[in-house]
């Protein structure tokens, strides 16, 4: 009988010990997953999601902080993949998803130059220097309308390219 | 003369068509005059459109360029007849994607006078295999069975591979046309030959010459061509009529048993593969200087009155080619071009005929297909496709937009031909289905692309605002340490500036 208890509790002992020395050597790779989740992301940088770009927003969700739905450009598409990576349920979107994917084009006869709007875009792409006239490359442009509200002349609208 | 051979490979699944050849076959290939009106699209092959470098009001020659290709793929385009310039515009066009297309519209003058030829040409044996490809280059040769690859550049690229058979396709295995058919009848020395350059043009020594054997006709011509040149390079080979056994990939397989790998090229299974009628257009031009400026298309169909093969210069309209052909019999319903398996409907015959028109189909009722219904899993389809997918569950993922699943299936290898569509108890458009979900998955990447690039930059971004930031602190420190620093006589001289400051 005592052997019995003491076999079991040895086996006990050994597996706690090797159980506690994994988790402490074979840290799961939090830096990992972020990345993973943040491939899963539009990289729009639009900021909706309430975080200032993709990779906080990735950061927050591997944290626990934020829910998975807040991506408006990824649509339902993004939070299914998210759901399916990270055993999560599959929830409705929390804002809708925009329809058409459309890029800032700035009216470069009424640009004054401020360089306001070339300050808030999000991936550098808007090429200008003080005092003088802006411009957007459309290739680079991600949509995300951050560069719109800041313009004191109202000169920027979101178009749907050609 | 060599005897036809049946050491054949296995091709898989494929469907043994009604060949509906027969009326179009009854007569020779008939010379079209040329018409009032040509319109010559930019973009007539694989790759980058050729730019305009003629103007409008311009007066062209047969034969002058008209269109050139500086870099990139592609192929220059050539007037196919004498007249004038009248319009570089936007035309209806037959292609996968968009309806209109940049054309040069020239009108026609009736004199269909060539151009000068710059230079007689010497036998293609002496010319250095370089020489001949660049030859070839500029003649705006594309592959006529139907793909039209820029003839050149896949020479080009079968030079760099290690490639050893020469493979030339005279498989015309869609129902209905017979241009390939007629071509062989009646120029098969210049076919012959034709392969002949491309063997010199890229110093290989083999080639085997693949004929349906619904082509007896043509196959003895060939035999025949073959005996009086005397080239021992070159084997003919008959294969048996199965659909789709000309298309590259399934020909290597049934010719040489070797399986094209998934996403390559013939090439990687040591074959290059041509078409006969691009052998013949490389003879035109390297032999006789004559630039590729028509092409022979088969006109037919129960709503063409006389069903015929066309020696058609580029350009000319349907409209046209169909006139000539006797006109529409009534009650027409569909104009197809290409064959009914792998053809495009087309919306209005003033479309030209361009160097992919192997065949303008005129049918009075659409090829009937009844109302679609659930997919049963029978596995039909499963096992007449010639590449060995599995349609069926390719439809299941398209159907939910599974990407990851449909690559894993290998909807990239599909080769759209139809099989599938054909043998669907159920009436599924598999193909159709098939097609769009290519295209989404294009969408996909060029999207993960992007966003890849937005990244980056976002990145870069952060790292450049850090930075900046970074730079101001520690300049702000730099002065805070040097005002530190200061004694009493930098004090003095500080004040001094300044009171002189204020005194201007």
């Amino acid at each position: 009988m005592i052997t019995a208890v003491l076999v079991i509790a040895g086996i006990a002992l050994i597996a706690g010990l090797a159980l506690g020395i994994a988790s402490s050597k074979l840290q799961s790779d939090n830096k990992d997953l972020v990345e993973q989740v943040n491939a899963l992301l539009p990289q729009t940088q639009c900021a909706q999601c309430g975080y200032v770009g993709c990779r906080p927003y990735a950061a927050a969700i591997v944290a626990g902080e934020a829910e998975i739905n807040l991506c408006p450009p990824g649509g339902e598409q993004t939070v299914k993949r998210l759901a399916t990576m990270l055993g999560k349920e599959i929830i409705p979107l929390a804002q809708a998803a925009p329809v058409v994917v459309a890029v800032a084009v700035i009216d470069e006869s009424r640009c004054i130059g401020c360089f306001h709007c070339r300050n808030a875009c999000p991936v550098d792409a808007i090429l200008g220097a003080p005092q003088l006239m802006h411009t957007v490359i459309a290739a680079e442009c991600t949509g995300c309308e951050l560069c719109v509200a800041p313009c004191p002349v109202d000169c920027i609208s979101m178009q749907v390219p050609a | 003369m060599s005897a036809p051979t049946f050491d054949l490979g296995d091709l898989h699944g494929g469907l043994r068509l009604k060949g509906r050849k027969k009326a179009a076959t009854a007569s020779g290939i008939h010379r079209m005059p040329v018409p009032k009106q040509l319109i010559l699209p930019i973009t007539q092959h694989v790759g980058v459109a050729a730019n305009p470098v003629v103007g409008i009001g311009e007066m062209v020659l047969k034969g002058q360029l008209i269109a050139e290709i500086e870099e990139g793929l592609g192929a220059p385009v050539h007037a196919t007849s004498s007249g004038k310039v009248v319009a570089i515009e936007p035309w209806p066009v037959s292609r996968r994607h968009g309806d209109v297309a940049p054309c040069i519209i020239i009108e026609t003058d009736g004199a269909d006078q060539a151009i000068a030829s710059v230079e007689t040409r010497a036998d293609f044996r002496s010319m250095t295999p370089d020489a001949l490809r660049t030859l070839i280059l500029q003649g705006g040769i594309v592959g006529l069975g139907g793909a039209v690859f820029p003839t050149a550049q896949k020479l080009m690229q079968a030079k760099a591979s290690d490639i050893e058979v020469l493979l030339l396709n005279g498989v015309e295995c869609e129902p209905y046309i017979s241009c390939d058919d007629l071509l062989m009848r009646e120029s098969a020395r210049e076919v012959l030959v034709g392969a002949q350059m491309i063997m010199h043009a890229l110093q290989i020594e083999q080639c085997v010459f693949a004929v349906e054997s619904d082509k007896p006709e043509a196959m003895r011509r060939l035999a025949v061509e073959l005996t009086k040149l005397g080239d021992t390079r070159i084997v003919l080979k008959q294969i048996p009529t199965i659909y789709p056994s000309g298309g590259e990939d399934q020909l290597v397989q049934l010719v040489a048993n070797r399986e094209v790998p998934s996403g390559g090229l013939p090439t990687d299974a040591g074959y290059l593969v041509q078409n006969v009628g691009t052998a013949a257009a490389i003879y035109n031009w390297v032999a006789d200087g004559e630039p590729l400026l028509s092409r022979i298309t088969t006109v037919t169909g129960d709503g063409v009155a006389q069903p015929m093969n066309v020696d058609v210069r580029l350009g000319t309209t349907v409209a046209d080619v169909v006139d000539f052909a006797g006109g529409y019999t009534a009650n027409v319903s569909t104009l197809i071009i290409g064959g009914p398996m792998t053809g495009k409907s087309i919306s209005t015959d003033r479309v030209p005929v361009v160097k992919a028109t192997n065949c303008i189909l005129a049918l009075q009722a659409a090829p009937a297909s009844g109302a679609e219904l659930a997919c049963i899993r029978c596995g039909d389809c499963a096992e007449v496709c010639p590449v060995q997918l599995q349609p069926q569950q390719l439809f299941w993922y398209a159907c939910s937009d599974n990407e990851e699943q449909l690559r894993v299936h290998g909807l990239t290898d599909c080769i759209e031909c139809g099989c599938c569509d054909l043998v669907c108890p159920s009436h599924i458009p598999l193909t159709a289905d098939f097609r769009i979900a290519k295209g989404r998955i294009r969408e996909l990447a060029d999207e993960k692309a992007r966003a890849e690039r937005a990244r980056l930059r976002f990145e870069a971004r952060n790292e450049r605002l850090e930075r900046e930031q970074h730079e101001r602190e520690s300049q702000l420190e730099q002065q805070k340490q040097q005002a530190k620093r200061a004694g009493p006589a930098e004090i003095a001289e500080m004040l001094k500036r300044r009171n002189n400051k204020d005194d201007d």
